[in-house]
């Protein structure tokens, strides 16, 4: 058995040898196809690998409350529109929720920023100290604000990166620096470690971090003293984040004092459920590359079937001889399908090198992370050679049924 | 004890439009083992026609073939290869070597399909082209030997399964006439040395007279079938 198939392998690269550039330019198909697959995944995979570290980002086990929606007399405003969030709800919500680890409370508004005779306009947002904690800001330099500083109002304030670069020549210390948000004079005590963009494009280092209280009476301003805009809730661990975020609806009605007809006036979105979003563009994306890979495998496989095929007509006379002299079918079979077997693999092979120098091409060029999926290698190798059996089966077949006297007359 | 090869009424019908065709009208023959057999005749006299029957490529409209008491004429496709395999050598007209392949393979090959070890088929094949005189050209591939070596090496091939007859079809159609009278003298050879039964196929007389029976065949029948006193080996001898 062993010398039968270390024959027809021989008897299959000879032949294939003897026809070189066909043999090479009929494995073509495959190899884009094969190349293709795996240059696509790497590139799918490394962006998910970015999308999954900007969603990381935002915080750890993060739970996101937004205000809902008003409706007056009909007209809907949009989300965020209403006022209904509190101070007070954060702190209810830590007292009454023990799964939850942290809450925390923020205000935003674009404000301009004066720094010396330069001037840029940043989301200014008073936080909760616990704020930061919960969506896992640290510092290049400096420190947060206490929670004493936050009771006195005091006009502290921490800048992120993109503000740095903004309002500072290259090489100056901005810590201890005196700044004007809206006229008022801050004193900078904390530079923020960059976080980069946010799974929704945003730079998230273009931002500035004061007290909330000192946001609500001396900068931002408010309707009525302790509405936010928005409440962050951290949990211990994430399997907890589907249990926390029904207690904090349940909590929250309550203290609305919605009946049970009436529509929550908060959203609830979590991390997992803002990064599953994001995971979902990016598998329609792979979806595609790998319909467009799989095609141009079933075109590889067709130009594998018609070459096989020729071969087949061209050697009509020496499938006579080799049946005249006592070759069964399936030896005849087994044949062909080697040949074809053998050039989907060695394209397959080469597919995964050119897969491979394509995905280090992608990164070293455009700069786009790429993240070579071993997986997606076995599975477009594994399915090369597949294609190569199955359009191998129908020229095989019928050289093996062709009639030996038809065969060794056939010129 | 039967004869090796006998034919009973065996008919030959092909269908051309609307029009049968009897390539064979009710042959019977008898061989012997260890005859030496020359079968002649005009193209269209039928001979290639019994010639692919006696060598189990195809199977008889009607009538009864045994080859070594077997009864071949009713034997399936896969049957018959296999009977092709271990009882039959062929040696066609047109020079019959897969190309690119070496002479010592070309004529392993019908071990290797009969699946004999790798070890067997060399030893075995070695010893064939030995016997036709071509030990020193085993890894020569058909295009670096000329047409009576490549005709040698396709009886060696022939040879090699040890069957019970050698059919040979124009074995000496496209050669010269000096090989074609090595290859003659090494069919008679091969049947005084080791006995073996060699049927020829051929249109030339000269060629035919190496054999011991001659049979001549016209319009699909038989008329003619007579023993002769064969060609005097002796010419032949210088090459071996």
């Amino acid at each position: 058995m062993s010398s039968f198939l270390f024959m027809t392998v021989l008897t299959a690269f000879r032949f294939l040898n003897r026809n070189r550039m066909r043999s090479v330019l009929t494995t073509i198909g495959i190899i884009i196809g094969v190349g293709s697959v795996i240059a696509m995944v790497s590139i799918g995979e490394g962006a998910k690998s970015v999308i999954q570290s900007q969603v990381a980002s935002m915080g750890t086990n993060m739970i996101l409350i937004l205000p809902g929606a008003t409706s007056v007399g009909g007209v809907r405003g949009g989300q965020g529109g209403a006022v209904t969030l509190t101070v007070s709800d954060a702190v209810d919500l830590k007292k009454k929720l023990a799964v939850l680890r942290e809450t925390g409370w923020a205000k935003r508004d674009v404000m301009q920023v004066v720094y010396g005779n330069q001037n840029w306009n940043v989301p200014v947002n008073g936080i909760s100290p616990s704020y930061l904690r919960i969506r896992d800001w640290s510092f290049t330099s400096g420190g947060p604000f206490t929670e004493a500083e936050m009771e006195a109002t005091s006009r502290v304030a921490l800048i992120g990166q993109t503000v740095v670069d903004n309002l500072f020549t290259e090489g100056e210390d901005p810590l201890g620096k005196m700044i004007r948000i809206k006229n008022v004079p801050f004193q900078i005590i904390g530079i923020l470690a960059p976080k980069g963009q946010s799974p929704n494009g945003n730079d998230q280092d273009d931002i500035i971090f004061i007290p909330f209280t000192t946001a609500e009476r001396k900068v931002v301003g408010t309707q009525f003293l302790g509405t936010v805009g928005a409440l962050f809730a951290s949990t211990e661990r994430t399997e907890d984040l589907p249990e926390a975020v029904e207690d904090i609806r349940r909590i929250l009605r309550e203290r609305h004092r919605l009946r049970p007809e009436q529509p929550d006036d908060f959203t609830l979105r979590t991390q997992v459920d803002i990064g599953r979003v994001q995971e979902g563009t990016g598998e329609t994306l792979t979806i595609m590359m790998f319909s467009v890979a799989s095609i141009s495998l079933l075109v590889g496989g067709i130009g594998i079937m018609n070459i096989l095929l020729v071969s087949v007509t061209e050697r009509t006379r020496e499938i006579g001889i080799r049946m005249a002299i006592g070759a069964k079918r399936q030896h005849i079979l087994v044949q062909f399908l080697a040949e074809a077997i053998i050039l989907s693999m060695a394209g397959g092979m080469l597919g995964v090198v050119f897969g491979i120098a394509g995905a280090r091409a992608t990164t070293l060029i455009a700069g786009w992370p790429t993240i070579i999926s071993i997986q997606a290698i076995l599975v477009a190798f594994l399915f090369s050679v597949a294609v190569g059996l199955i359009f191998g089966m129908y020229p095989a077949n019928k050289a093996s049924r062709l009639n030996p006297i038809d065969a060794l007359r056939y010129e | 004890m039967s004869s090796l090869i006998v034919c009973e009424q065996i008919w030959k019908t092909y269908r051309l439009g609307d029009i049968d065709v009897h390539a064979l009208r009710g042959v019977n023959l008898n061989i012997e083992a260890g005859e030496f057999v020359a079968i002649m005749g005009s193209s269209g006299s039928g001979k290639s026609t019994l010639m692919n029957i006696l060598g189990c490529l195809d199977v008889p409209t009607s009538g009864a073939y045994w080859l070594n008491g077997q009864d071949v004429a009713t034997a399936k496709p896969e049957e018959l290869a296999e009977i092709r395999s271990r009882t039959i050598g062929f040696v066609f007209q047109n020079f019959s070597l897969i190309s690119k392949t070496s002479a010592l393979e070309n004529v392993q090959l019908p071990l290797f399909y009969q699946g004999v070890s790798l070890k067997e088929q060399r030893a075995r094949a070695e010893a064939a082209l030995a016997r036709v005189g071509l030990a020193h050209r085993e890894h020569h591939y058909p295009a670096q030997l000329s047409g009576g070596q490549q005709q040698r090496v396709a009886i060696a091939r022939a040879l090699v399964s040890q069957p019970s007859v050698i059919l040979a079809d124009e074995p000496t159609g496209n050669l010269d006439t000096e090989s074609s009278l090595e290859i003659m003298g090494i069919f008679q050879q091969l049947n005084r040395e080791d006995g073996l039964t060699v049927l020829v196929v051929t249109h030339e007389h000269d060629i035919a007279a190496y054999a011991a029976r001659q049979i001549v065949m016209k319009d699909g029948g038989i008329i003619r079938d007579h023993a002769t006193e064969p060609t005097n080996p002796a010419i032949s001898s210088h090459f071996v």
